[in-house]
């Protein structure tokens, strides 16, 4: 019993980090109908901004860590606004193919770019946050990095289903959502809402990725590739532009990872998320809570 | 000077179109060219093992440099031609053709990991030009054929010295594994382990698994906390090594963990913090060895490389260089097949790592030292010999 909580535990805030991730897929993708690949990379740029950030404050200081966080968050956002004005824009107007390998070039460039400047090594990540671990009477351990992953992914959940719902912006980016033709007439400026979009999902990668690397102390700038692609499945398994759907998403993967882990049949946890993709979309097409569309012809 | 291997015959050639009166002077070039002995190197300089790469690459660097200050052998001296392979087996196929077919080089050096070595090889094998691994500890490397060697022990020899390492320094009768899959250094280090350890009436009582690249671990040390072991040994390389020991830790494991020679490397310590302290691997030499070789090579190489202290894959990258140079003197040719004899011939070779004796499966046999982890510094415990 405790090994199954403890593992619940772990596989929680493993899926709470795919959540945060899975957030900006799915929100590119509710607006612009297309998949940024280029989103698990901006992971890793998070990591890294965090982490130098990190050179100049004092470490295990909750105030500093939350200001390192905001930073982090802020360089991504603007980052993931520069990438959408200077690369996807140009394209709006063009087949979604071409804009789909747009983004998989500009994964490659930030994956190459950071393996040159930051260099290709593993490096060690400060603790940003303080440290303490909670054991229960059966020996259970919750770390305070695991639980600051949690109440940070709700806190963003909540504010980003707020923003979404309760303001004139979320309000315009569901209307481009809806229509980006009929949004434009009726006087939401879609260039604009889209490059907050861009900005708000870029920014949620960013705080994936320093709550990623606190819990596992070891950044590389190719380390944005796999939870990247388990993200995307994660987004995908939730129903793709539905933001409830890609953080339950991102949790059941999660949980369900942990426990294939923890079991003998630890080999094949990949290739079991991966087939979980595939039979999701064998049998509802549009994930677990999206909404089948009927397309115009 | 990578891009100088490229530029130099281009630009020879420019030459010779542009100055056609100057015919001579590609003739002397390619004269010069015969003048050295070229030796291919295909190093993990970055991506994931590129800790040990690197260390591996200035050690031979360090003992080529030196040979050349000697006058070289056979009249000639050495130019080590080095290309990275990002740590990936793709690019170490590509390297290896390169380095042969291009460059022509007379013998290749290569690699730490074993699972890299084993893609060179049968290259190596095929065009008959000889190979020496410095460091890769998997039999299969050298069982590949006999133009394929190796300075290191082998992991048949590792794995049961450290389950009699287990057994008797750590006392430990119930040890939980968790072994890299996607390493065939660890996968076989893991078994050669095992076996040793059960005959010896010790018992595995979990056995988990993982793929290099991994960065959580909590699963499976959450699956082997519940064997509740008194050792964990976790034969993997050093960056996995450093977070497995941190999230042990962090679940509130106290017990000991222990691993092979993938452990060594400053990375360990940097990413692994106050969590890998008591934890223990077995290596090639220690920097602390008080014989006057180890001390000599210790301060030569701590003058060039800024005061940086060689680790075992930079002795052993530095007696593979020597080794070489040995069997192309007493061969005196640099011709494949000759080279490969002397090589197989060598006896009682002394460098870094003790004395190197090249056995008919072309592996060599040599001592281990243990080390372990202490106030955040690598700590010399024992040397046991085979």
């Amino acid at each position: 019993m405790t090994e199954f909580l403890q593992q619940l535990i772990n596989g929680l805030s493993l899926g709470a980090i795919y959540a945060l991730i899975a957030l900006g897929y799915t929100m590119v993708y509710g607006v612009l109908r297309f998949i940024n690949f280029a989103h698990s990379d901006i992971f890793m740029v998070g990591a890294f901004a965090g982490y130098y950030l990190g050179h100049y404050l004092p470490a295990e200081n909750l105030g500093c860590g939350l200001l390192i966080l905001a930073g982090a968050m802020l360089i991504c956002a603007l980052l993931g606004m520069t990438i959408e004005r200077l690369a996807y824009r140009p394209l709006r107007n063009r087949s979604k193919l071409n804009v789909l390998i747009t983004a998989i070039g500009v994964s490659l460039l930030l994956e190459n770019a950071g393996q040159f400047f930051f260099g290709a090594k593993s490096k060690a990540y400060p603790s940003l946050f303080p440290v303490h671990n909670f054991t229960s009477a059966g020996g259970i351990v919750l770390s305070s990095n695991q639980l600051a992953v949690f109440i940070v992914a709700i806190l963003l959940l909540v504010g980003l289903q707020f923003i979404v719902l309760r303001t004139r912006i979320g309000t315009a980016m569901r209307a481009v959502s809806f229509n980006h033709i009929a949004s434009s007439l009726v006087g939401i400026n879609n260039d604009v809402v889209i490059s907050f979009t861009f900005g708000l999902g870029s920014a949620l990668a960013a705080a994936g990725g320093i709550l990623y690397s606190v819990n596992y102390q070891a950044i590389d700038p190719l380390m944005g590739v796999l939870p990247g692609l388990k993200a995307f499945v994660a987004a995908v398994l939730g129903g793709i532009g539905n933001i409830p759907g890609a953080a339950l998403g991102g949790l059941l993967l999660g949980v369900i990872e942990t426990f294939v882990n923890g079991s003998r049949y630890s080999t094949y946890t990949d290739a079991i998320a991966f087939a979980l993709l595939i039979l999701i979309l064998l049998f509802r097409p549009a994930g677990l809570l999206g909404k089948l569309q009927v397309e115009k012809v | 000077m990578k891009k100088w291997c490229f530029l130099l015959p281009l630009s020879v050639l420019a030459l010779g179109l542009v100055l056609p009166g100057c015919g001579q002077k590609s003739a002397e070039t390619a004269a010069a060219d015969d003048a050295v002995i070229k030796v291919g190197e295909y190093a993990s300089l970055t991506g994931k093992e590129a800790a040990f790469g690197q260390s591996s690459h200035k050690g031979t660097e360090l003992a080529i440099e030196e040979l050349n200050t000697q006058g070289g052998v056979l009249g000639k001296k050495f130019k080590l031609i080095s290309e990275d392979n990002q740590s990936k087996s793709d690019e170490t196929a590509n390297i290896s053709h390169k380095l042969i077919s291009r460059d022509k080089v007379v013998a290749l050096l290569g690699e730490v990991a074993s699972g890299r070595s084993l893609i060179a090889a049968p290259i190596c094998q095929e065009n008959h030009i000889p190979m020496i691994s410095p460091s890769s500890t998997n039999p299969k490397v050298t069982e590949v054929g006999d133009y394929i060697f190796r300075v290191c022990f082998t992991d048949p020899f590792q794995g049961k010295l450290l389950a009699n390492f287990a057994k008797k320094s750590l006392k430990a009768t119930k040890v939980a594994l968790l072994t890299d899959v996607a390493a065939p250094y660890s996968v076989g280090l893991a078994s050669f382990f095992k076996e040793p350890f059960l005959a010896n009436g010790g018992t595995i009582v979990a056995e988990q698994k993982f793929s290099s690249g991994d960065k959580d671990f909590k699963a499976q040390l959450t699956a082997i906390k519940a064997g509740n072991p008194d050792a964990i040994f976790v034969p993997g390389y050093y960056t996995e090594a450093a977070l497995i020991s941190q999230q042990a830790r962090q679940l509130g494991i106290t017990v000991p963990l222990f691993g092979g020679d993938g452990w060594e490397a400053p990375e360990l310590i940097e990413i692994g913090g106050k969590a890998v302290e008591g934890t223990y691997y077995s290596t090639h030499y220690s920097a602390e060895d008080s014989s006057p070789v180890v001390q000599e090579f210790v301060k030569k190489y701590r003058a060039k490389f800024k005061g940086e202290t060689p680790d075992a894959m930079a002795a052993l990258g530095y007696d593979s260089a020597l080794v070489l140079a040995d069997a192309i003197k007493r061969a005196g040719t640099t011709d494949g097949p000759k080279v490969r004899d002397a090589l197989a011939a060598t006896k009682d070779f002394v460098g870094i790592t003790g004395k190197t004796t090249l056995d008919a499966a072309r592996n060599a046999t040599k001592g281990a030292v243990i080390m372990t982890i202490k106030d955040g510094k690598f700590k010399y415990v024992e040397t046991i010999n085979p």
